[in-house]
């Protein structure tokens, strides 16, 4: 058994890092444009603990790289081929039905993942899956309650979550695609093979789907190729806001 | 599992508000995970984060070095630690008595393996079991917004984790 490429260790790190932070980004677009103020408030708090799980990912990649570069250097001084999240997470989201059916992607794809990764060997990623677990469970509660009442609702709101689903599925299959991987990381337990992960996260997804009376869209996969860096063209646009202040003013402190 | 010596240093770090419901200490909230002090006055606190991204961490980090301070620690360093994850199960008796009497319904104690996310929760003002969830997400990540049927007053639920 080879034993794992340095940075192979630091990217996929960074992949599940990415996903939580870029995914909180573009939660905060919702504060204050919300259906409703309570909704404000629930979108708010998902993206904190996605931030909060993002900022403990990087501190570790920072640490395991060994270069001195810490959670913020990773955040607001990487380019955008750096960054290594999926597409599913980095396009705009500004209609309520796309954002809910993206929320219930990404939490059901989370809660799978971060149970596999409480048994990881690097200790630091099992302790912050073993955390994250039981917060993205209540995220994924949220976004298939949302999904249901839309759905399972008026012929409006039905078509709009239908629309939003399909809008949203070709960019499920990425997450699967374990491509980017060094298989030695998964031989050695550090990382979770993600097409084992596939089955799982489809029936959790499909139950909701199905008691929200919608239909699984039948669409071909979307060309991905976030965790080698090459992103859509809505990223630099997400990056350009996020990392702006830090940018332009370095060293910055409140 | 750590052994808490009651230190005159756990006994200061441990009387540090939560700044978020400042009613409960960081010991009644089960936050304050160790302290240990030397001869020479430096002293070595270990706290966990409730949710990970709750932003109340820094502001508690601060107060610990200045209380800590102010009772003559020349040096004081404050860890983060991550594992073993924080759970409402170790919430005090006390900072249950504590919050429910401050109105905020606490969390249930629950049994090993599962959240429960559907159990009644008792209103804190009136004492009713008839309420019912108004969001999943209240004003800070460990919150839910609840309603009373019985008195009509809605009320924060800490969720259990
Ligand atoms: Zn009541």
């Amino acid at each position: 058994m080879s034993s794992p490429h340095p940075t192979a260790h630091v990217d996929y790190l960074l992949a599940v890092a990415d996903d939580a932070l870029v995914n909180a980004q573009r939660l905060g677009w919702w504060i204050s444009r919300a259906p409703q103020l309570e909704e404000d408030v629930a979108l708010a708090n998902i993206g904190l603990d996605q931030l909060g799980q993002a900022r403990a990912l990087l501190a570790h990649a920072g640490q395991v790289e060994g270069a001195g570069r810490s959670e913020d250097d990773l955040a607001y001084l990487r380019d955008e081929r750096d960054f290594r999240n999926v597409h599913l997470v980095e396009r705009e989201q500004t209609d309520f039905g796309v954002a809910m059916a993206r929320l219930l992607m990404v939490a059901a794809w989370q809660s799978h993942l971060y149970a596999a990764l409480r048994g990881s060997t690097d200790a630091t990623l099992a302790a912050v899956a073993a955390k994250a677990v039981k917060e993205v469970a209540y995220h994924l509660d949220h976004a298939g309650r949302w999904v249901v009442r839309l759905g399972d609702g008026t012929e409006e709101s039905h078509l709009r979550m239908q629309a939003a689903l399909d809008a949203e599925w070709p960019h499920l299959e990425e997450l699967f695609d374990g491509s980017f991987l060094d298989p030695a990381l998964v031989a050695d337990g550090v990382a979770v093979d993600p097409a084992t992960l596939r089955e799982p996260v489809l029936s959790t997804i499909l139950a909701v789907v199905e008691e929200a009376t919608l239909a699984a869209p039948r669409v071909r996969p979307a060309v991905g190729g976030g965790r080698t860096g090459r992103h859509t063209e809505q990223m630099g646009y997400l990056l350009a806001e996020m990392q702006h202040l830090t940018r332009s003013h370095p060293g910055a402190t409140w | 599992m750590v052994t808490r010596t009651r230190s005159r240093a756990w006994t200061v770090a441990a009387a540090v508000p939560d700044p978020e419901i400042p009613v409960v200490t960081i010991e009644d909230l089960g936050i304050l995970r160790d302290v240990t002090e030397d001869d020479v006055g430096r002293v070595h606190v270990q706290i966990t984060p409730t949710y990970s991204g709750c932003p109340a961490m820094e502001a508690i980090r601060n107060d610990l070095v200045e209380q800590l301070s102010d009772e003559g620690y020349r040096q004081v360093e404050v860890e983060f630690v991550l594992a073993p994850a924080w759970t409402t199960d170790w919430m005090t008796d006390e900072g249950r008595a504590k919050l429910e009497e401050y109105g905020v319904a606490p969390p249930a104690a629950r049994a090993a393996g599962v959240t429960p996310l559907t159990l009644s929760v008792r209103c804190p003002q009136c004492g009713s079991p008839d309420t019912r969830e108004s969001s999943r997400f209240g004003s800070t990540a460990c919150k839910s917004l609840w309603i009373c049927n019985a008195c009509r007053e809605p009320f924060d639920h800490f969720k259990a984790i």
